[in-house]
């Protein structure tokens, strides 16, 4: 996948979960300050694009995740060849 | 195969993510040949259907929010319907409102603190006797606590629910015991969990915790409490009720850090 599809999907992720319009969702948009997310829709966020992108996102790594952005590095970094 | 817990039949709350400690429970019940159910409540219900996936075989997620009777009765009877039976509940459910925590101690009003009693204490009480009729002889009712017995930083009136939670066991012990059942409470060491989290400067215990206790302490394995509850639900405890085991490295028969 390239980056901007990797965007794509995490932005429709985030939407779909957090119900808001896609719209609103940013590369540098805040999971917790921008997009409301509570620390129970970050985790549900967390496994979706574990599913999704199968992969397994380690709970440390998890918490560095604070922005669209960085979930779209963390998934460019870590995709399965 | 045998396990310890072959045809035994357990219901099991709170479990929301792989980090919970009831996780850990589940899991190892399954493996020693417990069926089991999972419940969730409100928004976190969703984490844990999603959780259950990860489970081998996967579990059904009933509805339960401890604080209203219809959901509890609602359990029962799918329960009854399910299974005719019951052999063992864990009770890993606990809240308290943000004022009743963190170091509001002192400012926190009647409101919140009945919540943490309601929602921490009294549900084991409303949960057990919700499913008292199902529960076999020689079956086995499991809390998990955190020692009561001290005032801890930031846990506050959490700390005060978990006192109420012990006495609770401890009078369920008496009144359930005539019919063959059993009511214990764990106590764990501090976990990483998506509960501890929520507690505002609780993680900073954490690594106290590892120079007290003797055996050592990592707050990111819940294995050592899953094999503990498991264990208490098996047949291997026949004579012991009403107690407190510790699963916490130690620590509780400490001083001071020896370390």
């Amino acid at each position: 996948m390239t980056r901007e599809e990797v965007f794509e999907k995490i932005r429709e992720i985030s939407a779909d979960r957090l119900g808001i319009d896609e719209s609103e969702i940013t590369p540098e948009s805040s999971f917790r300050e921008d997009l409301e997310a509570d620390s129970l829709d970050l985790v549900e966020l967390i496994m979706e694009l574990e599913e999704q992108f199968g992969m397994e996102i380690p709970d440390e790594e998890a918490e560095k995740i604070t922005t669209v952005e960085e979930a779209v590095d963390y998934v460019m970094e870590n995709q399965p060849a | 195969m045998s396990g310890l817990l072959e045809g035994k039949k357990v219901l099991i709350t709170g479990v929301l993510d792989r980090r919970s400690i009831a996780y850990a429970a589940a899991r190892l019940a399954q493996e020693q040949g417990a069926e089991i159910a999972l419940t969730g409540f409100d928004k976190g219900i969703r984490l844990t259907r999603r959780t259950a996936q990860k489970l081998d075989p996967e579990p059904p997620v009933l509805e339960l929010d401890v604080n209203r009777p219809e959901h509890i009765e609602a359990v029962a009877q799918d329960l009854k319907e399910r299974w005719g039976e019951l052999h063992g509940i864990l009770h890993a459910i606990a809240f308290a409102p943000p004022d009743a925590l963190g170091g509001n101690f002192t400012k926190t009003g009647w409101d919140s603190v009945a919540t943490a009693l309601r929602t921490s204490a009294y549900s084991l009480a409303a949960l057990t006797l919700g499913l008292r009729d199902l529960l076999v002889s020689g079956s086995s009712v499991v809390a998990l606590d955190f020692d009561a017995r001290y005032a801890w930083p930031a846990y506050d009136w959490m700390g005060v629910a978990k006192a109420a939670l012990e006495s609770t066991a401890r009078y369920l012990a008496r009144d359930l015991g005539g019919q063959g059942i059993r009511v214990n409470l764990i106590s764990a060491g501090p976990l990483h969990t998506l509960a501890a989290k929520g507690i505002e400067g609780f993680e900073e215990i954490g690594g106290e915790w590892d120079r007290q206790a003797p055996l050592g302490w990592d707050a990111r394995d819940t294995e050592p409490v899953g094999r503990a509850v498991v264990s208490l639900m098996s047949d291997w405890w026949p004579a012991t009720t009403g107690e407190l085991i510790h699963v916490d490295g130690g620590y509780h028969a400490m001083g001071a850090p020896i370390k």
